[in-house]
Order: structure tokens, then C-alpha cells, then sequence
């Protein structure tokens, strides 16, 4: 029996690098692929409490499905503005659109 | 009945905006066309009005009033001609009973105004062919726009402003007329814009009746909000008399109708340019000549008029008679000044303003001179709608001849006038006329209406009598000054033949109505007036009109002789001594005449001094700097806050991602410090 804490500790970890990847990454891609691990270490969280505290009821497995289409449609969607986005800038760098305030 | 009676109001209405908005489309002869056709039209529908009101109606309700005399009056107030209320439909709605109607009202006298709007507008629409025609060419060089649809336009609107006013159902509706009445002459005295006299003098007219309207409005709102109606005629407004009387018998609310009725009056006298608001008419001569004659003679300057006279039943019946007679005084006294004024003017159309301001003062005293509603108390109210019929008749021909003559000598100045009676015979003869008539020589037009307002006065204070009979005095002297020296004396012409232009006779199209209008003169005073228009609906008699001459009109003519004898020896040879000699006797008292007694320089101090200095400029201090500056503070103050939070919105995504986190950690911190 895997003890609840290791599935703690995997999501903790997938969810601080993510941060971690997001804020210090420049390349648009990198910082969506560092927003998927967030994402992803919260579906792991779903899944594992589900398991052990409900597991009689799938609630969270099916909330963790529904998270996941979620978040295949955000990432279509933030694809076709990063191709928009570099068609426009010809930069796939986050510091090139500074211009977008105000 | 009178169905058609909406086409008075909406066909004028149509007219000016047809030639408003496409007169400049069309030639001009077109466009002057329309708009006579279409006071042909409304010259026939009034006649027709007028027939049908004054013989069928008239008739048919006294017949069956007969019987039903009670104390000399005809039951239910109906008289012998009965108010027609045409049509009267909810405009606005203020409250459940306050409600603003638009409607169509014949009485005796606003038949009577259907008349004398008509005919005098119908005749001043044809002259302006010839007189803004001539006036066109004379001002090309000049750059003046060629306005003549222009003038048609207003013309038209002017005519429907004042037949919506005459007809008007209630006190409300006749304001808004009022007020459009006031924009018409505004836009018409201002007409050569390019003038700069004729502009100030319009923006003189329209503020000062604009100042005396305030007064009217506010009298109206103490009316209608103690009264609780805007209805005036007791005749067919049920419950207005009960609600009048309650009012009256009220101690504490005995203030509110003497105090309504006096204010609305103030508008009045500003409108029928009473002394001290008098001041805009002299100058408002700078417009055209017919409008001279059409508003500031014979319609717009009788507002006032009318309006004290469709009020006079409430200043009577309801203790305001104290008030009716302050109105008495103040025309007297008016009517001396003009007169006074009007000896002294070298300005001919001056002159003949401050002879229609004198006429008006006439009018307000016979109705200020009401006490009663029969008998010989209500002879005042006959004799002033009689002199306003005749007064608009006779002024509006002295007004078009002297258009006549300014148009063929081209100036005001009577300096360069005199002896004209041989070059435009027609003109003479009925200037002539118009003077007999308001000098009030038997047997034209205003010896019947001027002396029963004479006789009227007599009845109320002798010494009221004796100094309106002074007036008409020297009303028969101005008059006949200013045709001396018009059509007599030295001619200007004759001085130097040769490089001067010769005065010929004018057009057809502009003698034409001179004559109309002169035969009018000659008999309107033998229309047995007193039969169709009296205070209390009973019919009158005229004594004059059968040779039953008091011994009122005796003094009364014999005033107007020395008059007309004073003028006859000082003005009408080559040379005039005896008046250069009086001027140099008493240059002060000629320059103060001149100068109109320094009324207007008094209003300009009063104006400029008083109010600007004393009121408006520190309020606009005020205004500027504590109201501007509070709200320019908060402006202020917002814009230099968002300046300064403005850098945070950096557009970089990955320190909006820091803030985001950090602040995210921080709240989560706090509220598990919380828990």
C-alpha cells in the first residue's frame, strides 16, 4: 500500500516546478508545458483522495477526467495564440510582447 | 361648425416650413407667392369665422338664452356670444388635474384678433413684395444676404405664433405662443444680420421681453399651483369659479390671485413695452419696415393687451381691482412719456414707435379703468378692444407709408424728407388719413375708440380724464409734426435737383395695400363694436357712433385742434422758427426728449453697474474658482493616482505571475493564520 504522503510529495513537487518553470521560463511553450504540471499534479491530487478517503464513490476520478479535457482544450487554445503570436512578434519569447498594457 | 378651424394654426405652419427649409431652393417671387396664398387663405377663414361666429352662433345661442336674464346678465355667464371650444387636447400631463391642453377658442375679442391678425399680416405680405425687393437691391452692395424666403418664413411663423396666442385655451398655451411670438420678432428685427444696430437691437428686444416673461411664468406657476388649473375662462371651465371664490374667501390665500394676476401683467408690459420695459421698442425699429408695421404696430405689441383683457373678469370678480387700476396708472403715465418722447424724435419710424407705445398705454388704461362687470364700469374693457382693433388698422397704413417713403428716400431721417407731397401723392393722402384717424378727428376710426377710452376715464377719476384728453392733445401734435415734416416744408430734393434722386410714387404692389388699409381707417370706427364684443356679453352702444357726442368728446376734439393747430404753425412752412426757437430756448429739455429721458442709459447703468458689477461678477468668481476648482481637484487628484499605479500594468506576463502566486500564497497564508 502506497502511503498517501508519497502521492502529497509527487504532486507538491510537480506543482512547484511548474511555478518554478512558469515564472523563470521565457519560451511561451516552455511556460504551457510548466502549466500542464500544475495542472497535472492537481489531477493526481483528485485521484489519490478519491481513493483513499472516498473509495467507495468516483467523484474524483471523473473530476480529474473532466480536468483533463479542460485541459486539452485550454492548451488547443493557448497553441493557436502562441502561433498568433509569433506570426505577429516573429518571437516565441515572453519578454518580446511587453507592448500588450494599457 | 368651425372644423376647419385647425387649418388657421397648421397651414401657416406648413408654409414656413416649406419655405424655411426649401425656400432657398425656389425663385424668389415663388417662395413670397406661397406665403401670401397662404394668407389669403387665412384672411378668408377668419372672415368666414367671423361671420359664422358673429351671425349663426352669436344668434342661435342668444335665442335660446332669452329667457334666462338674470340681474342684467345672461344666465350661466354665456352673454350673447358664447365661448367655442374647438378643440382642446392634452399636450402634457403634470398631475392627475394639472394637465397642459393645445386647444382652438373663439371668443368675441380673439375672433376679433383673427381679424386684425389676418388682414394686417395678409397686407403687409403683399407690400413686402415691393419693399424687400427694393431693399434687396440697395443692400447687394453692401453684402447683405438676400433673405427674402427668409422673411416670407418667419412671416409665416410669426402669424401662426400669434394666431396660436389670440386663440389659446389656457394660460399656459398662451405663454408658449408668447414665447414664440418674442423668437419671431427677435429673428425678424435681427433680419439685417449684417447690420450691427439691427442686432443688438434684436438681442435688446428678446432680453428685455425675455426678463418680463420671467414675471409671467412666475405668475402662472402661483396660478396654476393654487388654483390647480390652467384654465382662465370661467365661462366653460367648470368649478373655476368655486375654486376662484374659495380662494379669494381664504385670509391667509387672499394674496395669491392679486399677485399672480400683477406678475403676469409685468410680462405683459414688457411685451406691450410699458414704461420702464418700453425701452426695446424704439430700437426694434432697425427691422424691415412691414414687420415694423405687422409686429411692432399692430399684432405682437397688443399681447399684452389681450392678455390683461382675457384676464379681466378674474381681476375684477376676485378683489384685484386694486392692482387693475396700478396697471391704469402705469399706462398713463406711459402714454404722456411716449408722447412727449415722440415730439422730439428726427427718426420717423422712432417716432411713430413711441406713437404705438402711447396708443397701447391707451388700451391698458381703458381696461385699468374697469370696476365693475356691467354697466358703465365695463365700458373700458368695449373701448380698449375697439382702440386695438382700430389702433392695429391705422398704425399698420402709418407704418407701410412710411416704408414707402424710407424706401424711396432711403433713410429714417425726417432731415432728409419734406415736401414729398408732390412726388408721392398716394402715399400723402393716405398718411394723411392714418394721422386723422389716430389724432381722433371725427368721423375716422380713432375719434370713436379714443374717446370712448377717454369717456371710460372720465367715469373712473375726472382728473384721469383730463390728463388722457392732454394726451390725445399731443398725440394730434407729434402726428401732425411728423406729417409736416414728411410731406411738407423745405424739400430735401429741391435743394440741390441735380445730384439728388427724385422721389417718385412707389409700386402697386406696395400702394395697393396703403389704400386698403386707409379705407379700413376711414370706417372701421362706424362698426357697431359694442354689439358684438362687451365685458358681460350684453350688447353695447357706441353713443358717439349717433351723433350723441358727451362733453367728453367735445374736449377731447378740441384738444386734438390746438394740436393739430400747434403743429400746423410750427412745422408745415418752408421754414419752421417757432420750433428752432423753442429748441434753443430749452436745449436741455430737447436733448433729454431726444435722448428719450435717459430711460435706456438708465437701464444700462441699472444692468452693467448694478447687476453685472454687484451680483454676476462675484457669483462668476464664485463659480470659477470655489465650484470649477473643487471638481478640478477631484479630476486631479484621480488622474495623478492612476498615474501612479499606471507601471504596474507592465505587459510582462511572468511578473504578473509572481504577483499572482505570491499573492495567492499570502492570502492562503493569512487565512490559515485566521483558522
Amino acid at each position: 500500500m502506497i502511503q498517501i504522503e508519497y502521492f502529497f510529495i509527487l504532486s507538491g513537487l510537480l506543482f512547484f516546478i511548474g511555478v518554478f518553470g512558469f515564472v523563470t521560463r521565457r519560451n511561451l511553450i516552455a511556460m504551457l508545458i510548466s502549466i500542464e504540471l500544475v495542472l497535472n499534479s492537481v489531477d493526481l491530487n483528485f485521484a489519490a483522495f478519491n481513493r483513499l478517503l472516498f473509495p467507495d464513490g468516483s467523484e474524483g476520478m471523473f473530476f480529474t477526467l473532466f480536468s483533463i479535457g479542460i485541459s486539452a482544450a485550454e492548451t488547443a487554445v493557448a497553441l493557436a495564440i502562441i502561433i498568433n503570436v509569433y506570426r505577429h512578434f516573429h518571437s516565441d519569447q515572453v519578454n518580446s510582447i511587453e507592448n500588450m498594457k494599457w | 361648425m368651425f372644423d376647419y378651424a385647425f387649418l388657421i394654426l397648421l397651414l401657416p405652419f406648413l408654409s414656413f416650413l416649406l419655405l424655411g427649409l426649401l425656400g432657398m431652393k425656389m425663385p424668389k417671387k415663388v417662395a413670397g407667392i406661397i406665403g401670401t396664398c397662404v394668407l389669403a387663405v387665412l384672411f378668408g377663414l377668419s372672415l368666414y369665422t367671423a361671420y359664422h361666429y358673429f351671425f349663426y352662433t352669436g344668434e342661435y345661442e342668444a335665442m335660446k338664452e332669452t329667457f334666462h336674464v338674470v340681474n342684467g346678465r345672461l344666465d350661466g355667464g354665456q352673454g350673447v356670444y358664447p365661448t367655442v371650444t374647438v378643440f382642446n387636447f392634452t399636450w402634457l400631463r403634470f398631475t392627475e388635474l394639472l394637465t397642459f391642453n393645445i386647444g382652438f377658442r373663439l371668443t368675441p375679442i380673439s375672433v376679433m384678433m383673427l381679424i386684425v391678425i389676418t388682414t394686417v399680416s395678409f397686407m403687409v405680405h403683399i407690400y413686402s413684395f415691393g419693399y424687400m425687393a427694393e431693399r434687396d437691391e440697395n443692400y447687394k452692395a453692401e453684402g447683405y444676404e438676400k433673405g427674402f424666403q427668409r422673411f416670407y418664413a418667419f412671416l409665416s411663423l410669426f402669424t401662426m405664433s400669434m394666431l396660436g396666442l389670440v386663440v389659446a385655451t389656457n394660460i399656459f398655451q398662451m405663454y408658449l405662443f408668447w414665447e414664440l411670438v418674442g423668437v419671431c420678432s427677435y429673428l425678424l428685427i435681427g433680419f439685417y444680420y449684417p447690420k450691427h444696430a439691427a442686432v443688438h437691437a434684436s438681442k435688446k428686444a428678446f432680453i428685455v421681453t425675455r426678463f418680463a416673461d420671467l414675471f409671467f411664468l412666475i405668475g402662472i406657476l402661483f396660478f396654476s399651483f393654487y388654483v390647480g388649473t390652467f384654465n382662465y375662462d370661467m365661462n366653460v371651465t367648470p368649478g373655476l369659479t368655486e375654486k376662484l371664490t374659495a380662494i379669494a374667501a381664504n385670509p391667509a390665500l387672499q394674496w395669491v390671485l392679486p399677485t399672480a394676476l400683477f406678475l403676469m401683467f409685468i410680462g405683459g408690459a414688457g411685451k406691450s413695452a410699458m414704461f420702464p420695459l418700453h425701452i426695446w421698442l424704439p430700437d426694434a425699429m432697425e427691422g424691415p419696415t412691414p414687420v415694423s408695421a405687422l409686429i411692432h404696430a399692430a399684432t405682437m405689441v397688443v399681447a399684452g393687451v389681450y392678455q390683461v383683457a382675457s384676464l379681466l373678469p378674474i381681476y375684477i370678480q376676485f378683489h384685484a381691482t386694486e392692482q387693475l387700476h396700478w396697471i391704469a396708472y402705469i399706462a398713463a403715465f406711459t402714454a404722456f412719456y411716449a408722447a412727449a418722447v415722440a415730439c422730439a424724435q428726427r427718426d420717423i419710424k422712432r417716432g411713430l414707435a413711441f406713437s404705438t407705445i402711447s396708443q397701447i398705454a391707451y388700451m391698458l388704461v381703458a381696461l385699468g379703468v374697469c370696476t365693475s362687470l356691467e354697466g358703465e364700469g365695463s365700458l373700458g374693457y368695449m373701448a380698449s378692444m375697439f382702440h386695438l382693433f382700430t389702433h392695429a388698422m391705422f398704425k399698420a397704413l402709418l407704418f407701410l407709408c412710411s416704408g414707402a417713403i424710407i424706401v424711396i428716400i432711403g433713410s429714417n431721417f425726417k432731415d432728409y424728407m419734406g415736401g414729398l407731397h408732390k412726388y408721392m401723392p398716394i402715399t400723402n393722402i393716405c398718411f394723411l388719413i392714418g394721422t386723422i384717424a389716430i389724432s381722433g378727428f371725427w368721423p375716422l376710426a380713432g375719434f370713436f375708440s379714443k374717446d370712448e377710452i377717454v369717456d371710460a376715464c372720465f367715469n373712473f377719476a375726472p382728473a384721469l380724464g383730463w390728463f388722457m384728453t392732454l394726451v390725445s392733445g399731443m398725440t394730434a401734435f407729434y402726428m401732425f409734426r411728423l406729417y409736416y415734416v414728411i410731406f411738407w416744408g423745405q424739400s430735401y430734393y429741391e435743394l440741390d435737383p441735380e445730384h439728388r434722386r427724385r422721389p417718385q410714387e412707389v409700386p402697386f404692389v406696395m400702394w395697393g395695400p396703403l389704400v386698403l388699409l386707409a379705407i379700413i381707417s376711414c370706417v372701421a370706427g362706424w362698426i357697431p363694436f359694442g354689439h358684438f364684443v362687451s365685458l358681460n356679453g350684453l350688447p353695447e352702444e357706441i353713443a358717439l357712433q349717433h351723433f350723441e357726442f358727451g362733453s367728453t368728446a367735445w374736449f377731447s376734439l378740441l384738444a386734438a385742434t390746438i394740436g393739430f393747430g400747434l403743429a400746423t404753425w410750427m412745422y408745415a412752412g418752408k421754414k419752421q422758427p417757432v420750433a428752432d426757437a423753442l429748441e434753443r430756448t430749452f436745449p436741455k429739455l430737447h436733448k433729454a426728449a431726444l435722448n428719450r429721458f435717459y430711460i435706456d442709459d438708465a437701464w444700462q447703468f441699472f444692468t452693467h453697474k448694478i447687476v453685472f458689477g454687484c451680483f454676476s461678477i462675484p457669483i462668476a468668481w464664485f463659480d470659477r474658482h470655489v465650484i470649477d476648482g473643487t471638481f478640478n481637484f477631484l479630476a486631479w487628484g484621480t488622474n495623478e493616482a492612476g498615474e501612479s499605479i499606471r507601471p504596474w500594468q507592465s505587459g510582462d506576463v511572468r511578473q504578473y505571475a509572481v504577483w499572482f502566486i505570491t499573492g495567492t500564497v499570502a492570502l492562503t497564508l493569512v487565512l490559515l493564520c485566521l483558522v
